[in-house]
């Protein structure tokens, strides 16, 4: 019974093309316009999110401005922040300028920075060949170097750097890895940079203060209350004054754009879901006119022995079948679209299997909900009055 | 005595057009046994297509009784009248009512599949009695591909498919020339022959003659003819 209602609502649909066609257009438009905007909006979203996400989702990132009274923060400071529960770990920075030199060969305005194992643990790509500033060297005041490409290439000629000793504002170091090269779009110059381990900074070349830092978190979940703790301990170290250091907390970011792109998607949506209703709508205005144009058939169907609700189950099943094909062709158009948008701006281009549930569950609820009261109608024809209509 | 198939007992049927009642059926008393041959003739306007409905069960009697093959034909729910019209009625109808969009073997596949029966035995079936109305070679086309004497053919197959109770048929020959008529009596004839039970309506004395029994509807009564031998 099923299989013949499927096949008799085909015959019909194709029987009356260009019809069927004009009325498909709506349901064509609203599944493909709430496909296509749902598919770019949460490309685009997971381009953003993935972005901001590889800055650090699990992170916090201090920049201290300090006061006329203290211009960074101590070691002490940030032990006190290292106290605090929900940390994994924490990644100062002191920079500044120094000169640079190896047999005799000297380079001025060399950007200096101190840092620990902890940034390297969590950062990649930081060096081409050598190796990375561990956590002895951090203990130890360790006087190792990772120097840039272009202090390697103009002090080492013809030589591998790594080993050799250098010379860092008068201080011997030993050269132990080369810095990944920097492309001239990136927003630090690493190529004239030399980095050391921060507490030798502070210990040997004699830098009071930290002047920024990165605060892992464990659990991304309490980011929130670790970064009001954060706050508090910074506050207490600048003696209250909240212009000393500034604090931006990675997941709140995270979240605030997740929640502004699915208010925007389900906005976006529900604009293009009118469309969907007013689709459902000229579906049931074929039905209508189909029953209307078929009461002789329904009659006849009667008088040969088919049942209120097999009239009823082929209607809908007639609704249902011409609601998919125009939910099937409005997703391809839909997904199509969202495809040539994904790459004409460069976001990424997802296809979910939900995306798929949704359109094809959508046109079929459309079917099934605006064929109703048709099919309902065709069920309750008296078949005399029926038969009669000829 | 042969077996009694049908059974309508003081039947009245009456419209409500508005505040006015017309009684259209005034309290038929008919009897019909199994292999009978009657034709129900009446002029226009007398109640013979309103009877008919009742017979098929495509309506429902005022007042008064209705025994079809031994059932009580009155307040069924609509289901149940189906049922009862797929088993126990073949109908034939003077403008053929087959369906445009289907094979003539489609057609009348149609009542088997309401019957629930499957795919392969309604095209065994089918395929066997439109030989039988011979129409053997003429399967495949559509009732637009027929003429007017095919396609009643094809709706009296679609009629003798279901292996009905009783056929029946209102008219089968109004829309056809006398010629392709006698043809379509012919073959009522050898089904009458074959054994089957046939109620004809119509408003034509001579078509009527092909019965082996008539009866007369003058405004809602029914009198019983004579026997046609
Ligand atoms: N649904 C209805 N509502 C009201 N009156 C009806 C209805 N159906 C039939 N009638 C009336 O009942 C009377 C008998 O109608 P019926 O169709 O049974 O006549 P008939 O004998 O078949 O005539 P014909 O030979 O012209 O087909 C007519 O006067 C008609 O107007
Ligand atoms: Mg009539």
């Amino acid at each position: 019974m099923l299989k013949e209602s499927i096949k008799m609502a085909l015959e019909n649909i194709i029987s009356n093309k260009m019809r069927s066609f004009l009325t498909m257009l709506g349901i064509i438009i609203g599944v493909g316009s709430v496909i296509a905007l749902i598919t770019i909006v949460s490309g685009a979203t997971s381009t953003v999110t993935d972005q901001v996400a590889s800055m650090g989702a699990n992170t916090v990132t201090v920049q201290v401005q300090g006061t006329p009274l203290k211009q960074g923060l101590t070691q002490g400071d940030v032990n006190k922040i290292a106290e605090l529960s929900n940390i994994s770990g924490i990644a100062p920075t002191i920079s500044g300028k120094t000169t640079v030199a190896f047999n005799g060969n000297t380079m001025d305005e060399i950007s200096l920075q101190g840092k620990n194992d902890v940034y390297f643990e969590n950062t990649e790509d930081v060096i081409s060949s050598g190796r990375i500033i561990n956590s002895i060297d951090t203990e130890n005041k360790s006087r190792v170097a990772l120097i840039g490409k272009d202090i390697a290439d103009e002090l080492y000629i013809g030589k591998n750097p790594i080993g050799q000793e250098i010379k860092i504002g008068g201080i011997t170091y030993n050269v132990i890895g080369i810095l990944q090269e920097s492309d001239s779009f990136a927003s630090a110059d690493t190529n004239n940079s030399v980095i050391i381990p921060y507490t030798t900074a502070m210990g040997v070349v004699g830098a009071k203060y930290i002047n920024s830092m990165t605060v892992y978190i464990a659990d991304e979940l309490l980011a929130d209350t670790t970064t009001r703790q954060i706050e508090g301990v910074l506050t207490k170290a600048f003696n209250g004054d909240e212009d000393g250091y500034s604090i931006v907390n990675m997941q709140s970011i995270l979240d605030t754009i997740e929640s502004m792109t699915s208010i925007l998607s389900m906005m976006l949506g529900g604009i293009a879901s009118i469309s969907l209703v007013v689709g459902g709508i000229g579906i049931m205005n074929m039905m209508l006119v189909s029953v209307t144009e078929r009461t002789s058939e329904i009659g006849l169907r009667k008088a040969l022995g088919a049942e209120p609700k097999q009239i009823q189950l082929q209607f809908l099943i007639e609704s249902v079948v011409l609601c998919l094909i125009g939910g099937i062709i409005g997703f391809i158009l839909g997904v199509s679209l969202a495809w040539v948008v994904a790459n004409l701006i460069g976001t990424s281009f997802a296809l979910t299997a939900s995306t798929v549930v949704l359109a094809i569950g959508f046109s079929a609820i459309i079917g099934v909900v605006f064929g109703f009261m048709p099919a309902r109608k065709a069920s309750r024809l008296n078949p005399i009055d029926a038969l009669r209509s000829i | 005595m042969s077996e009694k198939i049908l059974e309508m007992k003081n039947l009245v049927k009456t419209y409500i057009m508005g505040d006015e009642e017309q009684v259209v059926l005034k309290g038929i008393d008919l009897q019909i046994n199994r292999g009978d041959f009657l034709s129900v003739l009446g002029p226009s306007g007398s109640g013979k297509s309103t009877l008919m409905n009742i017979i098929g069960c495509l309506d429902v009697p005022t007042s008064g009784t209705y025994y079809l093959s031994g059932e009580l034909i009155r307040d069924l729910p609509e289901a149940a009248l189906s049922h009862i019209r797929n088993r126990e009625i073949g109908f034939i109808f003077q403008q053929f009512q087959l369906l445009p969009r289907l094979s003539a073997q489609k057609n009348v596949e149609l009542p088997l599949i309401y019957a629930g029966v499957p795919e392969k035995e309604r095209q065994q079936r089918s395929a066997h009695i439109l030989e039988r109305v011979g129409l053997a070679n003429k399967m495949k086309n559509r009732p637009n591909q027929l003429s007017g004497g095919q396609q009643q053919r094809v709706a009296i197959a679609r009629a003798l498919v279901t292996e009905p109770t009783i056929l029946l048929a209102d008219e089968p020959t109004g829309a056809l020339d006398q010629q392709t008529g006698h043809q379509i009596m012919g073959l009522f004839k050898e089904l009458y022959q074959e054994g089957k039970t046939i109620v004809m309506i119509t408003h034509d004395a001579d078509v009527a003659k092909n019965g082996s029994r008539i009866v007369r509807i003058v405004d809602g009564n029914l009198s019983e003819g004579v026997y046609n031998a």
